[in-house]
């Protein structure tokens, strides 16, 4: 989906890049609106939604993970915080009591997409109210990745990674936890928030649905703006980082600096990522929001490749469509009309985790390593060849 | 001539170890100055204790006047001082390119007249420019190390050990370029253990012996002298 943009032929990849955004963009569209409800649909198109969601969340781990170097294991508990934030501000003010039913109604008595419905209307309102909760949900998340940054990111390697695992496990407790239960709505779930179906779009009598469109949509805007930070200074700075610590250092690149830079930006699309996953799934629970899905997420940076965007939403679409689509037959109990004994709830994991498992063996580097999807052919580099010639 | 950097009573320790043990120094503008010495003398800590890598257990080191003592690295680059690691430590996943625009990182103007100096310099890394920089050889390595050091703009800059592990041809045209480099205007601190070289191209020496500094003079000087050419430059009984 995203190019790398190298540097001489920047101009030219970036035309065809645009195209094919507007594309896929046309497609969710069409997906929505034209498409009938079939058993193929229903399962094609929340994969699609929820694969969108994972790219982006992917590509920002893959940020701190890949190109700076950062092995951080915090991603579910940023995506919490998003999730959370994102929800707290969108449920509408009248489904409150029903929602903090336990806690007085709650504290927060407001809903920004309803707010702006009064003045824009419901479709406009509920689609621009929904990205304000979006933002909201990124900058929450990033101004704790700025505080347990400046702790956290003095530590290298494992240390950082057992620290900011133990930040994501402490996140999942105070969420739950209910002194906060007027905010948080303890260990209850909450619910009645914008979701992706709330999101249209009215032209004359004709309601065009933009469920699909809208995590496409952010997903897009997202990943494209860490590309270009990828490829900007500061991109290269942290690549420095990842490839060499002492001599960035001595190049005069401020290390604690460009790690909390990578580390907030990383976290507040974690947040993004975690307000999309809100409204895909409808309800939000602090307990759903585990080590495992760091894992998972984990997992899907490796199988693309650690350092590759494209990998990572590759990889991102594969995971979940197997996960949730096409591994799901082996659940059912039945091969091609015969019963098979073993094929019973949980096979289908068995399964997948053998698949990964060859992927981890035999792509050690991942499906792209650490190259792009490009549109020119590169020129390939010599690579070792040249080494040994000249001392 | 006045100097440049000035260094007293500099002592650095390493948990309790003291890897140099009070040394002063004294460099002088536009000159060559080498620190020779064996593994472990304390050469490189040196270098790191004024590159503001390692904090120094007590010092007083001033560039051009100013104290540089307790300044993070990226202040003690932006002032004028870069310094080029041992062992090259060029970005192995980054594009030679890349590589060069790293070390002028801190500079907010424009790169371009300084990319072509470089590639003035050398040439090699002008004819791969895109390519890794983990895919050069250690020659090509050295020379991109010394540029992204030149791409900072510096008026002090100090080499780790440039030769290290580099065929004799090659380390002939590192000093070359030393002297390219020093006759544009530039200071050179050089640690060597290449002591044959290091002294026939500085212009003064400092020899260094756990954590001290023995004896100092001239390139010559010390080239000439006998105790240096028994213990460094082997010169047979």
């Amino acid at each position: 989906m995203e190019k790398r943009l190298q540097p001489r032929q920047e101009k030219r990849s970036v035309l065809p890049a645009i195209l094919i955004i507007c594309a896929v963009l046309l497609v969710t569209v069409l997906l929505d609106n034209i498409l009938p409800a079939n058993t193929f649909t229903l399962m094609l198109i929340p994969v699609l939604r929820k694969g969108a969601i994972y790219s982006l969340v992917c590509v920002s781990m893959n940020l701190l993970n890949g190109f700076t170097g950062l092995f951080s294991l915090g991603q579910a508990g940023f995506m919490l915080i998003g999730a959370y934030a994102y929800s707290i501000f969108s449920i509408p003010a009248d489904q409150h009591a029903a929602v903090y039913q336990y806690f007085e109604g709650g504290a927060v008595r407001f809903s920004i997409p309803e707010m702006l419905s009064g003045v824009l209307g419901p479709n406009l309102g509920s689609f621009l109210g929904a990205i304000i909760c979006i933002i909201i949900a990124g900058l929450v998340a990033a101004v704790f990745a700025a505080l347990i940054g400046i702790p956290v990111l003095r530590l290298k390697s494992d240390y950082l990674a057992i620290a900011t695992l133990g930040f994501a496990e402490i996140m999942r407790a105070v969420f739950q936890w209910n002194g906060l239960g007027r905010i948080t709505n303890g260990s209850n779930l909450l619910r009645k928030y914008t979701a992706f179906t709330d999101i249209n779009l009215r032209l004359g009598s004709l309601n065009i649905k933009l469920a699909t469109f809208f995590p496409f949509l952010i997903a897009i805007l997202s990943i494209t703006f860490i590309v270009l930070l990828i490829n900007s200074t500061y991109g290269r700075a942290f690549k420095a980082i990842r490839d060499d610590e002492v001599a960035a250092e001595a190049m005069g690149i401020n290390l604690f600096r460009h790690k909390m830079y990578a580390f907030i930006v990383s976290s507040f699309f974690a947040g993004v990522g975690g307000a999309l996953l809100a409204m895909f799934q409808t309800t939000v629970q602090a307990a759903a929001f585990k080590t495992a899905m760091t894992y998972e997420i984990l997992l899907m940076v490796v199988i693309g490749g650690i350092g590759s965007i494209s990998g990572s939403c590759i990889a991102a679409f594969l995971y979940i469509a197997c996960s949730e689509w096409w591994l799901r037959f082996l659940d059912g109990g039945k091969l091609f009309g015969m019963s098979v004994p073993f094929f019973r709830d949980g096979f289908r994991k068995v399964v997948f985790s053998v698949i990964i498992m060859i992927i981890v063996l035999f792509f050690r580097k991942g499906i792209m390593g650490d190259r792009e999807l490009s549109f020119r052919r590169k020129p390939r580099q010599s690579k070792g060849k040249e080494a040994d010639a000249n001392g | 001539m006045s100097n440049i950097l000035e260094i007293r009573n500099l002592v650095v320790s390493y948990g309790g170890i003291e890897a140099v043990k009070g040394i002063d120094m004294d460099i002088e503008q536009g000159k060559i100055v080498t620190l020779i010495g064996a593994n472990g003398a304390g050469k490189s800590t040196t270098m790191k204790a004024v590159a503001g890598l390692v904090k120094p257990k007590q010092a007083s080191i001033t560039f051009d006047g100013k104290n540089i003592v307790g300044l993070p690295p990226d202040q003690i680059v932006a002032m004028g001082i870069t310094m080029v690691p041992e062992g090259r430590r060029v970005f192995p996943n980054l594009t030679v390119k890349e590589n060069l625009r790293i070390g002028g990182y801190l500079r907010k103007d424009n790169l371009s007249k300084d990319l072509d100096y470089v590639y003035s310099l050398f040439p090699r890394l002008k004819e791969r420019e895109w390519q890794l920089a983990g895919t050069l050889s250690g020659g090509e390595q050295q020379m991109l190390a010394v540029g992204r050091a030149l791409m900072a703009k510096p008026r002090l800059i100090m080499m780790d050990e440039p030769s290290l592990g580099l065929a004799p041809l090659v380390v002939k045209g590192i000093f070359d370029i030393i002297r390219t480099i020093n006759e544009s205007g530039i200071t050179v601190l050089l640690n060597e253990q290449n002591a044959n070289m290091a002294l026939k191209t500085a212009h003064w020496g400092y020899v260094m012996e756990t954590g001290n500094i023995t004896m100092q003079g001239t390139g010559m000087e010390l080239y000439e002298n006998e105790q240096i050419k028994e213990a460094y430059l082997g010169k047979s009984k």
